[in-house]
């Protein structure tokens, strides 16, 4: 079985292993300072770029409040054009479907285009509780996979790793699972390019099922698209006889035409270019070309839970293109595995308590793994107000029903509002501050204030606060 | 018992009963064209088509018609090629390779071992750098333009548009369509582009000027 | 016109010199500048760590104490976005019509410093002399929240005598986010030390900003690794004086001292 992030700490304890990596951190900022500079010369060439967020973000809200019958039309044009379309309300049924369609196939291993709905559902383990072999093709997907990893973007999953550590991966696991690396290999990215090339092509040559997601499911034609950038998609999609694509429900655009919003935002928002090397849309079965039996499972796996937040539910106009991670500050310093997720980053703090509920430890640490700097909310292509939705979250979990609850912090927080608002109180409470002001330590605060103090000193107080400094002196008129 | 579906589409109309039923009204504001180009300025199309693709690594000869079949023998290699059926014949003739048909269908092994595919495309498109193929005359089907590890394909001028938005239009989706901009490339390994992973590593574009 | 100082329990406790600062460079510039005494916080710690009904009852309070003013002038662009950004969200979340309806009439009365100073002041030099080196951290809050653009930077330059350097990755957030450094302390810590570097690589004198708490924040950790750079609220640079001189205890500026 490979690694899931069942059990994982809640993030500030992750977090704290993180941020202590120095490798990890180094090769974050890397990748992270380099396609943040790709992106904004990119975006920096369209004039019309915050057009195109307006109609993506409208786009995307259409499709959300007319999901049941962009849905079934999805279905009807996929059926008429050959293929089956299969509905899975979660990732058990989700998984239970293409392991049948799998075993209905007798094969035992197949090829899968990086999907982060197949992560998100962890369908690699379920098919191998039944014997088969899911083997990854992406390059990213790949290492995380050869390396028994977990990944840390939904773009670049292996973003986490540096070329070293991706080549001592090659070399010791890839014997293991096929063609092994060529002698001699070296740290050299078209070096390692080219041994992925030459120990999956023969993995290409024989698949005769593959399983892909999909970024976009066009309602009126029922076609669907997958962009990537090295050509492993189009072997998936194209070669095998059989191809199963899952895609969520909310993948879904309404019209052919507005594949032009979309082609035109992802490359240039996810990787800072103009397109992605490739993009492959297809409509159920090409007689003569490609799989000639095509299965699409339509999955929810929570969806359904964070449309019915009115708030929340503009995280599901997401096209996974990764820049809010990028520009994180806070993803920066922890990589994306902290988050415990498939889904890192500001997307991952509202998209899994969204998906999942913020009822354990975990997920509802996430609405607070941000600082609310806002960064994400200026990069998102469909303008996810991703500060918004965390505060709504975060009340959720603090006077909400969420199941997870901070009763001191409550309390605290409750006392010193009632302290503000009664100007009495208030005035007593600064003036006690400044009395206090020599007792309280430099170095260390107790408590669960104590994490300030592993970092910073804290500031001197003043013997006279502003308000005993107005009142001493008229309003500084004396 | 209520089937997934029922349930799904069930819980996706609870979840969107305070919304409105009028379709969103989506906005269009932004270009329809590509930017800082005039349109009528084909020239300048062109150019910028050139321009892109090369920028992606893809190598783009500019031909007439008349010196067509002398550019395609010196971009094709003198090995054996895929053509697909429908490539006109007459654009083959001072190249001395062997070209195969793939028809019945090669197997994918064979395929593999060939040394270029050569195609003629549904469109460009200038602001992206992009090729769409669409499987028709000239283009064959998808694996024929996968596995061999050099791609050729002649554009004519006229299917050359400025931007993605007008493309969309010339296209027809219940084809199976595969954009293609520049040469297979990973930016996988410490966020570097590095062209060539499993695609054709190598493209090469002739672009044929508009008959006049 | 009755213009009041909502000079934010921050401020108010720690950090008095920024209050007295606002009060002196209104005052130099023509405004009548009151102090409401009942006032205390915007409650931005409890809407942001998600206690909406707590943040109402502030806001509440906040309405009381400033309704009778026609201008409310903040020295935080965190505190002074709070009634825009936050008070109707918060009074609609306990169902107060009446408190959404007096937040809204109020909240485009209540104006960021910077911003009442070139937007309803109309003075981009107010005739401050402060001949150190100075770089600014754009706040998040200032960046996003209550935006200032690039008004600070017009009031920076027109200082007489200045020599201010550009902070590099300034528009990167300190990490300081109000509960988020008490929650997610290495996080935060790791940010605000990167933030630390990039001040110490501006051979700055003086670290400025729009906002105390993000200025404690990096403040405490150049304190804590024994730095000697002062953090200012901005407005403590804007109501220095030539009459003043140079700010004791800081280097003066080469660009000064040559003249």
């Amino acid at each position: 079985m490979s690694r899931t992030f069942v059990g994982w700490p809640a993030f500030p304890e992750a977090a704290v292993a993180a941020t202590s990596d120095e490798q990890l951190r180094a090769n974050v900022t890397r990748a992270t300072g380099t396609i943040r500079a790709k992106r904004a010369r990119l975006v920096a060439e369209r004039p019309d770029w915050e057009d195109l967020r307006d109609s993506a973000a409208a786009l995307k809200n259409d499709v959300l409040a007319h999901l049941d019958s962009y849905l079934l039309q999805v279905e009807q044009k996929v059926t008429a054009a050959g293929g089956a379309v299969h509905w899975a309300r979660d990732a058990a049924e989700a998984n239970r479907i293409v392991t049948d369609l799998v075993r209905a196939t007798g094969e035992r291993e197949i090829v899968k285009v990086k999907s982060m709905l197949t992560e998100e559902i962890g369908l690699d383990n379920a098919l191998e509780e039944v014997g088969i072999s899911a083997r990854e093709t992406d390059l990213a997907a790949a290492i995380v996979q050869l390396g028994d990893d977990l990944p840390s973007h939904v773009v670049v999953p292996a973003l986490h790793r540096n070329r070293a550590e991706i080549r001592d991966i090659f070399v010791r696991e890839m014997g293991r699972h096929g063609r092994p690396a060529p002698e001699g290999l070296t740290d050299d990215p078209p070096q390692l390019a080219e041994a992925a090339r030459l120990h999956m092509r023969e993995k290409f040559l024989k698949a005769k099922v593959a399983v892909s997601g999909a970024n976009f499911l066009v309602a009126e034609t029922g076609t669907a698209v997958v962009v990537e950038s090295e050509g492993n998609g189009r072997m998936c999609l194209t070669l095998a006889d059989t191809l199963i694509s899952l895609v969520g429900i909310e993948k879904i655009v309404p019209r052919w035409q507005d594949l032009e919003v979309f082609l035109q935002l992802l490359a240039r928002n996810a990787t800072g270019e103009r397109m992605a090397p490739y993009t492959t849309t297809w409509t159920g079965v090409i007689p003569g070309d490609g799989p000639q039996t095509f299965h699409l499972v339509l999955v929810d796996n929570g969806r359904t839970r964070a449309l019915a937040d009115e708030v929340g539910r503009q995280a599901l106009r997401c096209i996974r293109c990764g820049a809010c991670m990028n520009i994180c500050p806070v993803y920066e310093r922890t990589g994306g595995q902290a988050y415990g997720s498939v889904y890192p980053g500001p997307i991952g703090a509202i998209l899994n308590p969204l998906l999942k509920g913020p009822d354990d430890p975990q997920t509802a640490s996430l609405p607070y793994a941000s600082s609310l700097c806002g960064a994400c909310n200026d990069v998102c292509p469909v303008r996810i107000r991703f500060t918004d939705v965390l505060l709504e979250l975060r009340h959720q979990v603090a006077e909400g029903d969420a199941k997870v609850k901070h009763p001191a912090e409550k309390a605290a927080l409750r006392a010193v509002g009632a302290v503000m608002d009664h100007p009495a109180a208030w005035n007593a409470a600064v003036r006690a501050a400044g009395k206090a002001g020599p007792l309280v330590p430099k170095n260390r605060l107790p408590g669960p204030l104590g994490g300030w103090t592993d970092s910073r000193r804290t500031p001197d107080i003043p013997k006279e606060s502003f308000r005993a400094w107005w009142k001493r002196t008229e309003g500084g008129s004396r | 018992m209520t089937s997934a579906r029922d349930e799904i589409l069930a819980r996706i109309r609870a979840a969107t009963a305070d919304l409105p039923a009028d379709p969103v009204e989506i906005p269009r504001s932004y270009l329809p064209h590509a930017p800082g180009i005039e349109l009528h300025d084909r020239e300048a199309v062109l150019a910028l088509f050139a321009e892109r693709l090369e920028e992606y690594g893809a190598t783009v000869h500019r031909a007439g018609t008349a010196d067509l079949a002398s550019a395609l023998a010196a971009a094709l290699p003198a090995g054996r090629v895929v053509v697909p059926e429908g490539f006109p014949a007459a654009w083959l003739r001072e190249w001395t390779g062997e070209a195969v048909p793939d028809h019945p269908p090669l197997p994918h092994a064979e395929l593999d071992s060939l040394d270029a595919v050569l195609t003629t495309c549904a469109a460009g498109v200038a602001d992206s750098g992009t090729l769409v193929l669409d499987a028709g005359p000239g283009q064959g089907r998808r694996a024929a333009t996968l596995l061999p590890d050099l791609h050729v394909c002649v554009v004519r001028a006229t299917q050359v548009v400025s931007s993605i938005p007008e493309v969309m239009a010339r296209l027809d989706p219940r084809r199976p369509l595969t954009w293609i901009s520049g040469p297979s490339a990973t930016a996988d390994i410490e966020m570097i582009r590095v062209p060539g992973v499993h695609g054709p590593r190598r493209l090469t574009v002739l672009l044929v000027a508009d008959s006049s | 016109m009755r213009t009041a100082l909502f000079v934010t329990c921050l401020n108010d406790a720690l950090f008095p010199r920024s209050g007295q600062a606002a009060v002196s460079l209104l005052r130099r510039l023509g405004v009548e500048v009151d102090f409401p005494s009942g006032q205390s916080c915007c409650g931005q710690m409890h809407w942001n760590t998600g206690y909406r009904a707590e943040t109402a009852r502030l806001a509440r309070h906040f309405v009381d104490v400033f309704e009778g003013y026609d201008a409310v002038v903040v020295p935080s662009a965190s505190c002074g976005g709070m009634p825009a950004e936050a008070y109707a969200l918060a009074a609609e979340s306990v169902g107060d019509a009446g408190l959404v309806r007096d937040v809204r009439a109020l909240a485009p009365r209540v104006h960021e410093l910077t911003t009442y100073l070139t937007d309803v002041l109309r003075v981009e030099d107010v005739g401050a002399y402060f001949p150190h080196r100075v770089t600014y951290h754009p706040t998040c809050h200032s960046l996003r929240a209550a935006p200032v653009g690039d008004r600070p930077y017009r009031l920076l330059r027109a200082v007489r005598g200045i020599d201010f350097v550009e902070l590099p990755a300034q528009e990167e957030c300190c990490g300081f986010g109000g509960t988020f450094s008490v929650k997610n302390p290495a996080v935060s810590g790791a940010m605000n030390g990167d933030k630390a570097r990039h001040v110490l690589e501006t051979g700055a004198a003086v670290l400025a900003a729009v906002d105390n708490s993000c200025l404690m924040n990096i403040g405490g950790r150049l304190a804590r690794d024994g730095h000697g750079v002062r953090p200012m609220h901005l407005v403590e640079i804007l109501a220095r004086t030539p009459e003043d001189g140079p700010l004791p205890g800081l280097p003066v500026a080469a660009t000064e001292a040559n003249r």
